[in-house]
């Protein structure tokens, strides 16, 4: 261990949901998209799931707003190092969206895509039992455009840049497929738990 | 606006894809909108999982907030201008506190690399360096990362940055000099008086600095306008400009709005938030 002289940091908190290397951001929601705000309203914003499935389908806003509701509520988790305690997200389970195009069996991986081209590769198994969500409130508002609405992909359990913003489609496929920062050198799945920041860790 | 039209057209779910073909999908998916994000810059992350210890070597004031510290780091792999690291600093408890920080100094072969730090209010790592640290003080780095937000020195580069997200964009200025590159470089840089500016007794002809408070006699002062931005797309390099955006997310979500109803292509944007 490299003890730095002099460093004695922030008081001590026993946070049990702080994983590793991580700190609490607060009430600060940082905004870290690499590319330009898209503007997109919500008539003009669509889902679609394809790919490896038995019905490709795009829903727009009105038809994925008719589908069963769920909230996610906990905590979500940035690489680069904050974390943000206690947020609600409101949406639908992308279960229910998956059920719908039903999967194939040879499907193990998935690229979420933004409308803005943003990509990033997730196994399936992150997507489904409950995991991941498409969301369009925040705390019980529509989701700000810089942070990803009218709707962003929602896949709290790993770290952010996984959770596309202005989510346009998900691609199921039968073998990983690096996305965005995945090929600029971040890791392919993204654990905050192991701490899988980048490409080796 | 371009941004409209670039989120409009892909509602349309008519494309066929690859994959229910029955078809392996090429390698590099590329979706089905029209692109926005600009694309990778090839660099090597050989170095990115390694963690180097740095060594301080000198302290260098810019502004009354602002300092640059210069590292050794005899092992560092080289970086792109443009780029950034990881640093922690680890207490004697085991306690760890790690950030990002963009490299101000331009790629070089000396060993040393240059990081210039705001003072950020109850900062726990700026907060070390600008109150604790000393020469002969050592820290950990890994990196250089990303190559998104970097610049080679191959294309027109218009850089627009505010506050002390002019690092990144120096390191771009530095190499161009030290390199005698010709492809042309312009850089508007806003701060909100003349001794906050960052780096002010560097810049030359390439520079045109915004003041949102107080400027010097002569200057006047007020937010980056579009009127700042006409000019340099008016210029029209060969093979257009790669736009770099560098500082807080209000500032980058304004100056690449400028850009972008001035006529400059999203997908040549590339954006770097600090948070």
């Amino acid at each position: 261990m490299n003890v730095t002289r002099g460093f004695t940091g922030r008081p001590r908190v026993h946070n049990p949901g702080l994983p590793p290397g991580q700190y609490d951001a607060g009430d600060d929601w940082p905004v870290l998209s690499a590319e330009v705000t898209p503007d997109l309203a919500p008539a003009d914003w669509t889902f679609r799931i394809d790919g490896l499935v038995a019905r490709p389908h795009t829903w727009d806003w009105d038809a994925a707003h008719a589908l069963p509701g769920s909230v996610y509520e906990g905590d979500i988790h940035c690489v680069t190092s904050w974390s943000k305690f206690g947020v609600r997200f409101g949406g639908v389970s992308l279960d229910v969206f998956l059920d719908a195009v039903r999967p194939d069996t040879s499907a193990t991986h998935a690229v979420a895509y933004s409308h803005s081209g943003y990509t990033t590769n997730l196994p399936l198994a992150d997507l489904t039992g409950g995991r991941a969500w498409i969301a369009w409130e925040y705390g019980g508002e529509p989701l700000p455009a810089e942070h990803g609405g009218p709707a962003r992909l929602l896949v709290p359990h790993l770290y952010f840049w996984k959770s596309a913003k202005w989510i346009a489609g998900i691609r199921l496929l039968d073998h990983d497929e690096p996305g965005f920062w995945e090929q600029n050198g971040y890791h392919a799945r993204g654990n905050p738990w192991e701490e899988q920041r980048y490409s080796g860790d | 606006m371009t941004s409209t039209r670039a989120a409009t057209s892909v509602t349309a779910p008519t494309t066929a894809t690859v994959a229910e073909a029955g078809v392996r999908a090429d390698p590099g998916f590329t979706p089905p909108t029209r692109f926005a994000v600009p694309g990778r810059i090839a660099v090597s992350n050989r170095a990115a999982a390694l963690w180097q210890t740095a060594t301080l070597t000198e302290i260098r004031r810019e502004t009354a907030r602002v300092a640059t510290f210069r590292f050794a780091v005899p092992g560092w792999a080289g970086h792109l201008p443009g780029q950034h690291l990881m640093l922690r600093l680890t207490a004697e408890d085991g306690y760890r506190a790690q950030r990002h920080y963009s490299l101000a100094s331009p790629p070089d072969d000396t060993g040393h690399i240059e990081l210039t730090l705001d003072h950020v209010e109850g900062g726990e790592v700026s907060g070390w360096f600008h109150t604790e640290a000393r020469p002969g003080d050592e820290v950990e780095v890994r990196g250089p990362l990303s190559g998104f937000f970097a610049w080679p020195g191959d294309r027109p580069a218009l850089l627009i940055g505010a506050g002390s997200g002019v690092v990144p964009l120096m390191s771009m200025i530095r190499h161009h000099r030290v390199r005698g590159l010709e492809v042309p470089l312009r850089l508007l840089v806003s701060a909100r008086a003349p001794e906050e500016l960052i780096y002010a007794r560097e810049y030359g002809t390439e520079t045109t600095p915004v003041f949102t408070r107080r400027a010097p006699e002569g200057v006047p002062v007020g937010r980056l306008s579009a009127a700042h931005v006409a000019p340099l797309l008016a210029e029209r390099p060969a093979g257009g400009w790669e736009a770099y955006v560098c500082g807080s997310n209000a500032f980058a979500e304004h100056a690449s709005r400028l850009l972008v109803q001035a006529g400059q292509p999203v997908d040549h944007i590339r954006i770097e938030r600090f948070g």
